[in-house]
This record gives structure tokens, C-alpha cells and sequence, in this order.
């Protein structure tokens, strides 16, 4: 698809609003485990900005599938570009999973799981307090994950910005770029 | 290349060092939710399957019928004229699971409300007037100060006395709390909501509240002084008050304080004046008890923030820490292994 090389409008939009969700809730849930006071207000901001994440996240793997990612620069060699075909595969899978568990962890304790006012979702998963333990668990083991795998994005992209200087950025960047 | 690796270095080490700070990394200090319940289990020692609070209890479940009294202040569906379901639990404080029954140890009363269109109510409520520390920190610190002393199965004097002298509002409201007249079983009790909550009405305006259960036939006997042979005395009592309802059904009615601007919100150790508008929103009928073992109740969190539109937090404290410290209690105890309650299915039976 031939657009200068980059990512479509579309696309480079739906990265960056979600790039912001998605720090902003890693930030969010590792506050609020740790405070007696922001707990609630915190918890209140959580579980809504999960739930827009997962239909973000469904509109953006639709739209990767209708409009396929601009090719990587010549100078990537292939296991580079296995490394970041892996790890993009990566944070679509935490982007599903991480809201699906959060909403199934407390379908599965019975919590009213509230998005906002009356709004609320139906529990997705039967009463078991044993799936609540799992999924509670897994739900912080994953969220670390994504924390440690945006960590290695970032640096990636600092990496081929800094230092190969390749301009690997103006793929997904929103300001324009002279063309090559 | 070197200084824009260095770069690198400082701006990706920037984002990490961010996110353990607002995780608590560097403040090993600072008064978690887990180093909460983390007290508690130190001060109770640890007691898995259980609650790390109000351990000891029993399940129970009735209805209640509104009234339709408190439309006018609230627009949640509970208040709407009618009928809903209710699974509650009657405890006694503290993290012992085995405690003998004794009429000094505040009782409690934890019910879920569960509304036809999915929303639910969950509220906790204690037979004091007001609640004896005003902070989480208060809490925890009292929770430390009035440990007793191996050697002398008392607390430490010297303890008590600074932990009274930092919080002069918990001496004022633990004499308040330890001359109220004790009335003799939780059937006779009025249990109170102790922080304050807001009421929003179907224009949106907002008053601030509080409620109590008020017993609809309260006895007339007042409560044994001594220890009583039978260690779940109290808990028996409740018993055959629920096993009699159908010749006096056990009941309450839901009490709403409504307080005038001005009257602080945010302090649980200061009751407002007793001239305050009271509305009767309707009333609890407790038909039914169960063991913990068997009941619905045991894998309840009665997170006191679990509310509907209508009903919103105040700006007190105690609220959101105990939200966040019941989460946690929750997760860890529903984890562990089960023991036999204090209360058992054969004693629920006779």
C-alpha cells in the first residue's frame, strides 16, 4: 500500500490515542495496588478505559487486516524484522488479553463490574473463586509483561531513530515527512 | 553515538524509574493496601480461609421492602417502592476467628442488596455510633498500639498512651464508643454506616448521608457483663431469634441521616447533631441463617463502595481504604485453604 512509506492517517491515529490509554493504565493499576487513598478513584478510571482499550483494540486488528502495515526499511535484516514481527503480535495478544481477564476476574469473584453511573457489563465468566485467584494473578503478571515489552518497543524505536537513524519513526508519525 | 546511547539510557531509565515510584518502589514506608492487611495478620496472627476483620460470622437472608420514602433524596433503584433480595452476614470485629462471644466486641451487620437491573448495594455496618479512628493511618496505628503484650495478654500501656496522645480525636471517640449501653444480642442492635455517603437524586443534586439499621422490635433484656459457658452465645441467640421469625419476624428499619451543609463528611469519629433530618426508607426483613461454610455470604466482599447510581462515595477517607484493604483481605483469603467456621452448619440446625 503505497502511502510514502507510512502507516494510513487511520492507523498512525488509533497507535498513538492507544499508545497514551495503555501507558496511562499501566501507570494506573501499579497506583492504585499501592494506595489506600486513590484506590477508588483510580479503580473508577480503570475498569472504563479497559473496556475502551478492548474496543479499540478489535477496531485496530480489523483495520491492520484491511490496511497491512508500510514494509520495513531495507537496511532491517530478517531477524530483526522477526524480532519486531513477534513482538507487535506480542502486544496485540496483551492488548485482547489484558481487559478480557480483568473482566473475567471479576465476572468470575460475582463483583457488579461498573463502567459508569448504571452502566455496567454482564460477568462473561461463571461464580468461581478459584478462576478469580488465577485470573487476578494473571492479570498482574501480564500487565508487568506489557510494561517490560513497551519498555523494549520504546527503546527499539529510540535505537533506530538515535542511533541507526533510519527513520523507522516516519512510519507512524502524525507530523509530515519529506520523502526520500 | 556514545552520548546519544547515553540518551537512550536516560530517557527510557526516566520512563522506569516513573513507574516505580508510582508503584512504591522507592517508599517502603508507605501505607499500602497489602501492608494494611499485612497488620492485621501480625496483630491477629494468620488465620487463612478467613476475613483479616470481623472473622467470626454467619450468613443470613431476608428482603427488603422500600417504602419509597427516600425517592425524593436518591435516585437509586433500592429506594423505588418494592421488594429486593438481600444475602447479609452478622460478625463480631476483629481477626480472631475462634473469639468467644462477648458483649464488649462491636458487632456488625454486612448485607448485599441485589437489584433487579444488576446494580448491587454492599454495605458494612458496626452497633457503634461512630468509628474510633478517623484515618487509615489512625487505624493502623491503633491496630499496632493496642496489641497485647505477650507477657501480659494486655496492651502496653505506654503504647496506648502516645498512640492516644498523636490521636486525641480517637481517645474522645473510644470513650464515647465504650459508654454507649450494649443491648443483648445482634438481633437488638442498631448498626450504623458510620462514614458518610452521598445521595444523588434524579436531577442530580447531592446531599450527604448516613444510615443505620434500626431493630423493629428490639428486647428488653440488656446484655451479660461476664463471659458466658456457651463461646458463640450471641451468635446462638441470632439463631433462634431467625429459627422464631414466624412468630416475630427479625427486622429493621432503613434509617437515613441526612446532614445539614457544613457537617463534616470526612470524619468518622464525629457524629453529627442529633437534630439532623431522619427519613425511614423502608425495611429489612432477615428470614433465613446459614453457616459460612455452606453460605453465599463467605465469598462476599462486602466492599462498602460496591454502589449504584444514586448512592456515590463522601470524601471520607476510611471509604476508599476500605475498599482497597477488603480487596485485598478478599483475594488473599478465597485463595487459601478452608477451615471450619466458628459457627458450623450443625449449630445453625438446632
Amino acid at each position: 500500500m503505497s502511502n510514502g512509506g507510512k502507516f494510513t492517517l487511520f492507523s498512525r491515529l488509533l497507535h498513538w490515542t492507544m499508545a497514551a490509554m495503555i501507558i496511562t493504565m499501566l501507570f494506573i493499576g501499579v497506583a492504585m495496588v499501592g494506595s489506600l487513598s486513590d484506590y477508588h478513584r483510580l479503580v473508577s478510571i480503570h475498569r472504563p478505559l479497559g473496556i475502551a482499550i478492548l474496543i479499540l483494540v478489535i477496531v485496530r486488528y480489523i483495520n491492520r487486516r484491511v490496511n497491512p502495515p508500510p514494509p520495513f526499511p531495507a537496511s532491517m535484516s530478517s531477524a530483526e524484522r522477526s524480532v519486531a514481527k513477534i513482538s507487535e503480535m506480542t502486544m496485540y495478544a496483551m492488548m485482547f488479553a489484558l481487559p478480557l481477564i480483568g473482566w473475567g476476574m471479576l465476572s468470575a469473584a460475582r463483583y457488579p463490574i461498573v463502567l459508569y453511573g448504571p452502566l455496567h457489563l454482564p460477568p462473561i465468566l461463571p461464580h468461581s473463586t478459584t478462576l478469580y485467584v488465577i485470573l487476578r494473578k494473571l492479570h498482574t503478571i501480564v500487565a508487568y509483561l506489557f510494561f517490560f515489552t513497551f519498555i523494549a518497543h520504546f527503546s527499539a524505536m529510540l535505537f533506530h531513530t538515535l542511533i541507526m537513524r533510519d527513520h523507522i519513526l516516519d512510519r507512524m508519525a502524525l507530523w509530515k515527512v519529506r520523502r526520500v | 553515538m556514545l552520548a546519544r546511547l547515553a540518551l537512550i539510557g536516560v530517557i527510557v531509565g526516566a520512563v522506569v524509574v516513573a513507574f516505580a515510584y508510582t508503584g512504591g518502589w522507592f517508599s517502603p514506608h508507605r501505607l499500602t493496601p497489602a501492608r494494611f492487611v499485612d497488620t492485621f495478620e501480625a496483630v491477629n496472627g494468620l488465620h487463612p480461609g478467613f476475613r483479616r476483620n470481623h472473622a467470626k460470622g454467619v450468613c443470613v437472608t431476608g428482603y427488603f421492602a422500600s417504602n419509597g420514602n427516600a425517592v425524593r433524596l436518591s435516585k437509586a433503584v433500592v429506594f423505588k417502592p418494592g421488594r429486593v433480595p438481600v444475602i447479609g452476614r452478622f460478625a463480631l470485629a476483629g481477626g480472631q476467628p475462634y473469639v468467644p462471644d462477648l458483649a464488649a466486641i462491636v458487632r456488625s451487620m454486612a448485607l448485599v442488596f441485589v437489584l433487579p437491573d444488576g446494580e448491587e448495594w454492599r454495605t458494612g455496618m458496626n452497633n457503634i455510633p461512630i468509628f474510633v479512628v478517623g484515618t487509615p493511618k489512625a487505624f493502623r496505628d491503633q491496630l499496632v498500639a493496642f496489641q497485647a503484650v505477650p507477657a501480659t495478654g494486655k496492651p502496653d500501656p505506654a503504647r496506648v498512651h502516645a498512640f492516644f496522645a498523636r490521636n486525641p480525636e480517637s481517645a474522645r471517640a473510644i470513650h464515647t464508643v465504650l459508654s454507649r449501653t450494649l443491648p443483648a444480642g445482634f438481633a437488638d442492635s442498631t448498626y450504623n454506616s458510620l462514614d458518610a455517603f452521598r445521595f444523588i437524586d434524579a436531577a442530580g443534586n447531592s446531599v450527604a448521608v448516613r444510615w443505620s439499621m434500626v431493630p423493629a422490635h428490639p428486647g428488653e433484656a440488656s446484655a451479660p457483663e461476664a463471659p458466658q459457658q456457651d463461646k458463640n452465645y450471641l451468635f446462638d441467640a441470632l439463631i433462634s431469634r431467625v429459627h422464631q421469625a414466624s412468630q416475630q419476624p427479625l427486622q429493621w428499619h432503613l434509617i437515613i441521616t441526612i446532614a445539614h451543609p457544613g457537617d463534616p463528611t470526612d470524619d468518622a469519629t464525629i457524629a453529627w447533631p442529633e437534630n439532623r433530618e431522619q427519613v425511614d426508607a423502608g425495611t429489612l426483613t432477615i428470614d433465613h441463617i446459614e453457616s459460612e461454610e455452606t453460605g453465599a455470604c463467605r465469598d462476599i466482599n462486602y466492599d462498602p463502595l460496591v454502589l449504584p447510581a444514586g448512592i456515590a462515595a463522601s470524601d471520607d477517607p476510611l471509604l476508599s481504604a476500605r475498599s482497597a484493604a477488603y480487596s485485598q483481605s478478599f483475594t488473599r483469603r478465597v485463595g487459601e485453604a478452608k477451615e471450619p467456621s466458628a459457627v458450623t452448619p450443625a449449630e445453625v440446625r438446632e
